[in-house]
């Protein structure tokens, strides 16, 4: 198993290297970087606020004289932990339901698919928006928020897959061998629609990275004493006209996380067309 | 008889593209029933809200009649909508004033931003996508791609944090703040939102240069094109002359998409920047909730959307050869 992924590791492109290096890396933080902090997130350990970088203080210290380097590691398991899990109850969500309309027959699949359509009409920033506020924005709404703006989009290109699968010969055949829906659905379409999901997955954890940051630059995300990298931008803008490093390093962080998902995607072999 | 048949294709057309005007139309209604259901299920509402925690349960009763709150949720949404429609969708509670008069002071803003951003971002999108899309495969096509790639994965405020950090801090051409004035003449009005347009540029040029590429290759494949190849025309003249007419429309259609980013990208800049549009307008209402205005505001948003969608479908319809020919 790992020398088989350890092979296709090799085999793919040097942006797609670079892609999956950032990805390993990125996911070492979410899971260690706590660990990791020199200083305890919330102590004020500087003389100075933004600070430039020194070796006490790799990053520097932020606009109330924090460790900018500790926070940003116990930032990021909150921007890699959400987007993921959002990222994931999305695509099964979406994936779920794109199933049960494609084995369902037209009258799931029609008002289904049209419910969806109208839904992704919906900018997903602005859709994102109007749901804060109508919840307010704790880590489990933020989670359901991104969720549930992102189930329609994976929900088209998995319909699109399986609608095209459930015409192959092989469902035809475990049809007329009387396997029920829920078999057909799980057990013949889905394991041969894994790797395009796959990529879409990666997609969505992209744009739910670049969502729950947004939110949480304009201060309706994760809130206090909570922070995640987009609040670390936030919290640091006045920063901004002496150029500290307390805003850069954050921001910069985001994207590195999301370029490297990008990165690797885009060098897939075979990857899910469309978005 | 080509007279005829074209004419036959034309109506085809406008069937097709009245139809697909017609659901954008119910699409809207749909998007509109949404946005007020979820506004809905805020927990409390107006009458609660403007008389405080303080208020006894008959004060509250009171001015939610008096402010039709106590009316079934159908009549207050069609109340609502007609409201949206006639151009009077309701009061914003914070500002105390009528959406409509808040909305009408930030939009033309908004609409110039886009319009600017827009000016900038498809000349540059054309012109690198068409580049590479020529040097398929090439050391310059694999630079863009990665780079553009890598563009439309980067968060809007690292774009414009570097372009404040260099262009007002560094080296001080440009103000960080957009302040927007009636009286600024033209040249300081593009001084002041110079780094909004350049930050909402990156993102959408990134986009429509990749789709562009994507549209112009999708050409080069085609049996024509190798046949001028043959026939020893120059490159330039190939892309020019022959894949340029055909690849008009998917790239029209690129554009109409790529620009749907605008909308979203323009929350985060508009603030960034403090700049007086509608997506920082609505960023305002969701902070103190101001419901009546935030609605008001999706509704628009929504509205600029499905037109940009209604404009990339119906340039396909005009420009698929089935049905001019037909």
């Amino acid at each position: 198993m790992i020398a088989v992924s350890l092979q296709k590791a090799k085999a793919l492109p040097l942006s797609g290297k670079i892609g999956l290096m950032l990805v390993i890396f990125w996911l070492a933080i979410a899971l260690f970087g706590p660990m990791l902090a020199p200083y305890p997130v919330g102590a004020f350990v500087a003389y100075d606020v933004f600070d430039g970088y020194s070796a006490a203080h790799w990053l520097g210290s932020d606009y109330l004289g924090r460790d900018v380097l500790s926070r940003l590691l116990s930032g990021a398991r909150y921007t890699v932990g959400l987007a993921a899990a959002a990222a994931m109850l999305a695509s099964a969500t979406g994936t779920a339901l794109a199933l049960t309309a494609a084995v369902g027959g037209p009258r799931v699949d029609e008002p289904l698919s049209r419910f969806m359509d109208m839904l992704i009409s919906i900018p997903s920033k602005i859709f994102s928006l109007v749901l804060v506020a109508a919840f307010g924005s704790s880590l489990p709404l933020l989670l359901l928020i991104a969720a549930i703006t992102y189930v329609p989009g994976n929900y088209r290109i998995a319909r699109a897959l399986a609608v095209n699968l459930v015409q192959m010969d092989y469902v035809q055949v475990a049809k007329a061998r009387g396997e029920g829906r829920f078999h057909i659905a799980i057990a013949e379409v889905l394991p041969n629609m894994i790797h395009p999901l796959l990529a879409d997955f990666g997609l969505r954890f992209v744009f739910i990275v670049l969502l729950l940051s947004g939110l949480s630059f304009l201060g309706l995300g994760v809130q206090p004493p909570d922070a995640d990298l987009g609040s670390l931008v936030r919290e640091n803008i006045s920063g901004l006209g002496e150029g500290a490093l307390a805003i850069l390093a954050p921001a910069v962080a985001i994207a590195t996380l999301t370029v490297g998902v990008n990165l690797l995607i885009d060098a897939l072999p075979g990857r899910g067309k469309g978005r | 008889m080509a007279g005829a048949a074209t004419f036959s294709g034309m109506k085809a057309a406008l069937i097709l593209i009245g139809k697909r005007f017609a659901s954008s139309l119910l699409t809207l209604l749909l998007v509109s029933m949404t946005i007020f259901v979820i506004a809905q299920l805020l927990p409390g509402d107006a009458a609660q809200e403007a008389l405080g925690q303080s208020a006894t349960a008959e004060q509250v009763a009171a001015l939610r009649h008096e402010m039709g709150l106590d009316r079934p949720a159908p009549v207050r949404y069609a109340s609502w909508l007609s409201g949206m429609v006639s151009g009077d969708p309701g009061q914003s509670l914070v500002a105390n004033m009528p959406v409509a008069e808040v909305i009408s002071s930030r939009l033309p803003n908004s609409l110039l931003l886009a319009a600017l951003t827009a000016l900038i971002a498809v000349p540059a999108a054309l012109a690198i996508g068409i580049g590479s899309a020529m040097n398929r495969g090439g050391r310059i096509d694999r630079a863009l791609n990665i780079t553009t790639l890598s563009m439309v994965a980067v968060p809007e405020f690292l774009v414009a944090t570097i372009a404040v950090l260099l262009f007002s801090v560094e080296l001080r051409w440009l103000p960080s703040i957009a302040l927007v004035s009636d009286e600024m003449s033209w040249g300081e009005y593009l001084r002041g939102v110079a780094m909004p347009i350049l930050t909402l540029s990156v993102v959408v040029i990134a986009q429509m240069a990749r789709m562009t590429r994507a549209a112009v290759i999708d050409q080069m494949d085609r049996p024509y094109v190798e046949m001028a190849v043959l026939k020893g025309v120059a490159p330039v003249q190939v892309v020019l002359k022959h894949i340029m007419p055909n690849a008009i429309a998917p790239i029209v259609n690129a554009m109409a998409l790529s620009l749907s980013y605008l909308l979203g990208g323009a929350v985060i800049v508009e603030t960034i920047f403090n700049y007086p549009g509608l997506a920082s307008l609505m960023v305002n209402a969701v902070t103190s909730r101001d419901m009546p205005l935030l609605q008001a505001c999706a509704m628009i948003f929504c509205a600029a959307y499905l037109i940009l969608m209604l404009i990339a479908d119906v340039t396909a319809i005009l420009a698929n050869p089935r049905l001019r020919a037909q």
